[in-house]
């Protein structure tokens, strides 16, 4: 069985402002979409992740119709889709700014699909009010749109949506006008009806916790390109380049010589990767560790230095509540910045202090 | 280039009634546009024969009379521009940036004229200054003064055109940011230097585009030099019409329509293109309304008695009107009598409702167009987007004289043969008054997120639903305001109108002219006195009808 959705090498350039008048032969473009290729599953989630102007939201329109990519294929299971235009692709968009009709009231806004598609009058009012109670409006259904508060717009956009049982759906940002709160809300309640329904989706953000937190895969994207495809897990653990390691959680690189697949030399210490390195031995590589996988501990004035164990002074120390951020300065290496759980419990150390550091989970990337 | 236009193409392509109804506005812009401006200035070059000939501009030169009409248009137009803008913009100033009494009824007046024919002021003038005028002749007893003249004109034109100078000044004023005036008064600035040195060259852009369209409407003012102008004091607008009309001479009427042309499309050209961007309006979503405090109370109270004055006026001029429409003979005879109403109910009634046909015709017509153009050129890429948005509001700089020469030239004859017939008129009114809905349907498309009408698309609309369903609700202020202003302007039309009727399809305001031309100033006024009331009765219906959705639409915030 095909892929729902499938992108075949799809590219979108836009005539560069600054070169729009100059008009020789060769114009120059923004690419905004650099030939990118993707394939998802029936019922999946996957995100667009990626900072913003790497071509998120236009991959997206291109998707649903409202751009035309310069080159390349869009399908949806075996029916190619990229001539056809937004109305007749059997797609529903969530928009960042909710686009909802500001002159229909809640119930007209979901039932502005269906008419659309002249549903009959029974079962249009029948499927509207199981949505409008799937998404739990149903007292608000006469209400105007102004009069609702932001999540409940969101809601709106969602029913909007998810009424049509569309082929996929579509979610340009949708909680980035939300507060943190209801942004962490309404993350859980659209993952929740997303798999229930199991409509296959693609939702773009820029929040990478959205993303890991949301998503059966995560594209990561930079500058038009894809960088990495992978869950959550899988870009976390092993990332493909130092773009995905720093924009997917945080992370210091630590410079180092790789001696086997599993093992690397960091200044002056042997340490242990958690997956094994393709590179040759002897070759350079930039080691991801993440500050809360580094075990920290008081400095011990006899023993040796323990195998694996780099050691260091903290230079600074920040109380964050759940976790305390120290900056530990080690010889030979950039300052590195390591977390450590829950501090008001185990106290904080002082600046000053003299530590040993034993990184974990560490990724070797190679060193370009 | 080429690639991109196809491109378009293909897409707009994807909606086969969005792109039959592009090519049918673009081809109606160019039958009912281009074409007949493309006549003028042909028939404007041509010699009899038909070869290319600069002879009737030669004219010109050798004849004092078209000379004359040149200089006298030229300089009643800058003279109505300078007055009427300096009432403007005190009218502006003191309606938007003090706080007197009665603002709202003072605006109400100051608009009143601009809903009125363009020649009202010119009959009132004629009742109280004419050769049996009220003040004139009873109170002063003059028996040797004309009002016929430079002066008549001028002083009918300030009364017709001075609130439009208010209205483009009023949202001049009103933008400024008035933290500006406080900033400027903080850092120790007089009051005089404020308003010198900051104010008003804000407000200098302003003030030249209103100068700009005031001198535009006066040139191709029709009515007023008819009624006030005389015979000694020849002007361009009714020179075309006596050579078209009077001696048949179309080449002439041509040439002369062209010379109107040419300052009309410079002003509107330099309005457009180069002081519309230099306008310093701050829009900052907050309520600027603040009280300016750079008015002393004696030059506040000044002001404020140049608006009341000029509000009495209006109210004296219609006053007359009624009262000239409700006496027996005036100037001899003033008993109260209705016998003009039954006149113009009687004989009349055929030209009463033949305008409103054609009003009624034209209003939804040219409302509707508007906005669909509107939406196109916002919302549509498609190769000549450009070309068609010029076209469709280039009859703003037309002269309405120009237009009815145009037409009269372009469907004379065949392939399309319309003279004397309703659509004539009715085309003509509508591709004439469909810029302003174009206009203002833009200005308020472009602050409506493109996403709500992505959305209806995305949920199965096409273009021509999404336009009905979505856009047209949501621009339904520009749509009223189109609607409003395509009525009144087809019922008070003149200039372009008075070629085109035939005795099948007369208008009023043509009619008002001819009752003043044959001296029946009674009938005249009785007839204004009808047309105003029309009016005012289809602002309230067109209000019941669209307002509601009007202000629905303006109560959501996005
Ligand atoms: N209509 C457009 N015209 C020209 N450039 C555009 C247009 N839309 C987007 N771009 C450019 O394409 C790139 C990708 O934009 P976008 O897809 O909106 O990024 P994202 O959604 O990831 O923030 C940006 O560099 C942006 O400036
Ligand atoms: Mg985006």
């Amino acid at each position: 069985m095909p892929a729902d959705l499938r992108l075949e090498k799809l590219r979108k350039e836009y005539a560069s402002p600054e070169n729009a008048s100059s008009g020789g032969p060769e114009r120059a473009t923004v690419v905004a979409v650099d030939d990118v290729s993707l394939e998802v599953e029936k019922g999946a989630l996957v995100t667009l992740l990626g900072p913003s102007g790497c071509g998120k939201t236009t991959l997206l329109r291109m998707i649903a119709g409202f751009e035309e990519p310069t080159s390349g294929r869009v399908y949806f299971g075996d029916r190619r889709v990229d001539e056809l235009a937004p109305n007749v692709r059997d797609t529903a968009m969530v928009f960042q700014s909710y686009a909802i009709f500001p002159h229909l009231n809640v119930y007209e806004n979901v039932a502005f699909g269906l008419r659309m598609h002249g549903v009959g009058k029974s079962e249009l009012t029948e499927r509207v009010g199981q949505v409008l109670e799937l998404v739990g409006l149903t007292t608000m259904a006469k209400r105007a749109p102004s009069q609702l508060s932001g999540g409940q717009q969101q809601r709106v956009a969602l029913a909007r949506c998810i009424v049509m049982q569309p082929k996929l759906l579509l979610f340009d940002e949708p909680l980035s006008n939300l507060d943190a709160k209801l942004r962490e809300q309404m993350r859980v309640e659209i993952r929740d009806l997303q798999q229930r329904l199991g409509i296959t989706s693609v939702y773009v953000t820029h929040d990478q916790i959205e993303a890991m937190a949301m998503s059966d895969v995560v594209v990561v994207m930079n500058a038009g390109r894809v960088e990495q495809v992978g869950g959550p897990r899988e870009i976390y653990a092993r990332p493909v380049s130092r773009f995905v390691a720093d924009f997917i959680g945080d992370a210091n690189f630590l410079p180092g010589v790789l001696l086997d697949a599993r093992t690397v030399r960091i200044a002056g210490a042997t340490l242990t990767l958690a997956d094994p390195c393709q590179e040759r031995p002897g070759a350079n590589v930039a080691v991801v560790a993440r500050p809360e996988a580094m075990n920290l501990a008081r400095a011990t004035d006899q023993d040796e230095r323990a195998a694996g164990t780099l050691s260091g002074t903290v230079r600074r120390t920040a109380f964050l509540g759940t976790i305390a951020r120290y900056m530990v300065e080690v010889e030979g290496l950039p300052d590195l910045q390591v977390d450590v759980a829950s501090p008001a419990e185990t106290g904080l150390l002082a600046p000053g202090t003299h530590v040993s550091l034993a990184p974990g989970a560490l990724h070797a990337l190679a060193d370009a | 280039m080429l690639r991109r236009a196809w491109q378009e193409l293909r897409i707009i392509a994807r909606d086969p009634i969005l792109l039959a109804l592009i090519v049918a506005i673009m081809a109606a812009l160019v039958v009912f546009v281009v074409w007949p401006l493309a006549r003028v200035l042909v028939t404007a070059f041509q010699a009899p024969d038909g070869s290319f000939s600069l002879a009737n501009f030669e004219l010109l030169g050798q004849r004092r009379l078209y000379r004359n009409a040149l200089r006298n248009s030229l300089v009643v137009g800058g003279l109505v521009g300078l007055v009427g803008v300096a009432i403007g913009y005190i009218a502006a100033f003191v309606l938007t940036r003090t706080n007197v009494p009665f603002k709202r009824v003072l605006h109400t007046l100051v608009m009143l004229p601009i809903i009125s024919p363009p020649f009202a002021g010119a009959i009132s003038i004629l009742f109280l200054f004419g050769f049996n005028g009220l003040v004139t002749r009873q109170l002063l007893g003059l028996t040797n003064f004309s009002i016929y003249g430079m002066h008549g004109v001028v002083l009918s034109q300030v009364f017709t055109f001075a609130p439009i100078a208010y209205l483009n000044l009023r949202g001049v004023l009103a933008g400024l940011n008035p933290t500006l005036e406080d900033a400027a008064l903080n850092v120790g600035a007089s009051r005089w230097q404020v308003f010198w040195r900051v104010i008003f060259p804000l407000s200098l852009p302003g003030v030249a585009s209103a100068f700009l369209v005031v001198l535009i409407e006066s040139m191709a003012d029709f009515g007023n030099p008819l009624v006030l102008g005389g015979a000694a004091f020849p002007m361009l607008a009714t020179q075309a019409y006596l050579e078209i009309t009077g001696s048949f001479n179309l080449a002439r009427g041509a040439m002369l329509a062209g010379v109107l042309l040419l300052p009309s499309i410079t002003a509107f050209a330099i309005q457009r293109y180069y002081l519309a961007k230099r306008q310093y309006v701050t829009v900052t979503g907050k309520p600027t309304a603040s009280t300016s405090k750079i008015v002393s109370p004696g030059a506040k109270w000044l002001l404020y008695a140049v608006v009341v004055a000029f509000a009495v006026v209006v109210i004296a001029f219609y006053a007359v009107i009624l009262l000239g429409a409700l006496t027996r003979v005036w100037g001899f005879d003033y008993t109260p009598d209705l016998r003009h109403f039954r006149y113009v109910f009687a004989v009349g009634w055929e030209t009463v409702k033949d305008t409103l046909v054609v009003a009624v015709l034209t209003t939804p017509v040219s409302g509707l167009l508007g906005m669909l153009i509107a939406f196109i050129v916002v919302r549509k890429r498609f190769p000549g987007r450009a070309s068609l948005e010029f076209m469709s509001i280039l009859n703003f700089a037309v002269p309405g004289t120009v237009a009815g020469i145009g037409y009269i030239l372009a469907f004379n004859g065949p392939p399309l043969i319309l003279t004397g017939t309703l659509a004539i008129l009715v085309l003509n009114f509508v591709f004439r008054y469909v810029p302003v809905g174009i206009q203002s349907g833009i200005a308020v498309l472009r602050q409506i997120d493109p996403a709500i009408e992505e959305a209806a698309q995305n949920l199965g609309a096409n273009a021509i639903t999404t336009f009905r369903r979505i856009t047209l609700p949501l621009i339904a202020p520009a749509f009223f305001s189109g609607l409003v202003f395509a009525f009144v302007r087809a019922m008070t039309a003149i200039s372009a109108a008075i070629f085109l009727v035939s005795a099948n399809w007369n208008l009023m305001t043509v009619q008002i002219l001819n009752e003043v031309g044959s001296g029946r100033l009674g009938v005249a006024a009785a007839y204004s006195i009808v047309l105003l009331a029309i009016v005012l009765v289809a602002f309230g219906v067109i209000n019941l009808i669209v307002g509601r959705g009007a202000e629905d639409a303006t109560s959501v915030r996005f």
